[in-house]
């Protein structure tokens, strides 16, 4: 049963402002983190709807090298969130000044 | 869909991580859906697996008393409104183009049941990239060690 794309981009396009909207309402880093990753899920829905409605497998395989960047990001992100705990005893953006002038 | 709603709304940051595991598992489904199933594995394995287990033990390392409580606030409701009235622009423009219904039989993605496929691209076509990638996971799983490492004293 063939998906039609257009549907395909129009949950892509909910998922990225969720997203967004996630990441700009929320004031706990680690939120902001998973909205980020929903983000890149929608743009990640979008490489592979094109790339079945081209028939081409370019969005395929640039959708996994998109997975991997996710995880290497993810992993750097909550590791600075670690070290910014462990400085601040914070995680919540609204209490981090560090770079006010 | 309204998982992902929910990984934004949820109040408990632990309840977030759950809507987003069941946000990516839906994801999974749509990618099989659209006939690439590798992709969607990997999304099952490295997502739902890897990614989750990483937020869950950061959660668990932090303290999560939310100081602010439920209040939203006016910056709250103008984030909000930018995010509709991105909704409505890409929709609108959506509503101008027009994108065919049905694609033709998808015949290049289903050789060898797609992951021969996607084998045959990654190692064939885009060797170099895919160096790259492994390179950029290794600098950054060296940089999450530096970064997440007790400072020492002295």
């Amino acid at each position: 049963m063939p998906v039609p794309p257009a549907h395909v981009l129009v949950i892509s396009l909910l998922l990225f402002s969720i997203g967004m909207i996630g990441v700009l309402i929320r004031r706990n880093v680690i939120v902001i983190l998973m909205s980020i990753e929903l983000i890149m899920n929608a743009a990640n829905l979008n490489l592979i709807a094109f790339s079945r409605q081209l028939n081409n497998l370019v969005g395929q395989v640039f959708g996994v090298f998109t997975i991997a960047v996710a995880a290497g990001e993810v992993a750097v992100g909550l590791a600075v969130v670690l070290a910014l705990y462990r400085n601040r005893s914070t995680i919540y953006v609204d209490e981090v000044h560090i770079m006010k002038g | 869909m309204v998982a992902a709603v929910l990984v934004v709304l949820s109040r408990n940051a632990i309840h977030s991580a759950i809507y987003l595991v069941l946000s990516f598992l839906s994801m999974a489904g749509l990618y099989v859906l659209l006939e690439a199933e590798f992709v969607a594995a990997v999304q099952v394995l490295v997502y739902a697996g890897g990614i989750m287990v990483l937020f869950l033990f950061v959660i668990m390392l932090v303290d999560l008393r939310d100081p602010y409580g439920s209040k939203v606030g006016l910056h709250g409701v103008i984030s909000g409104g930018l995010g509709l009235a991105v909704v409505a622009v890409i929709l609108s423009v959506y509503g101008r183009g027009r994108i065919p219904a049905v694609p033709e039989a998808a015949s290049v993605l289903r050789q060898g049941g797609n992951l021969e496929a996607v084998g045959q691209a990654i190692f064939a076509d885009y060797l170099l990239p895919f160096e790259i990638v492994s390179l950029l996971l290794l600098v950054a799983m060296i940089a999450a060690i530096v970064l997440a490492r007790p400072i020492q004293k002295g």
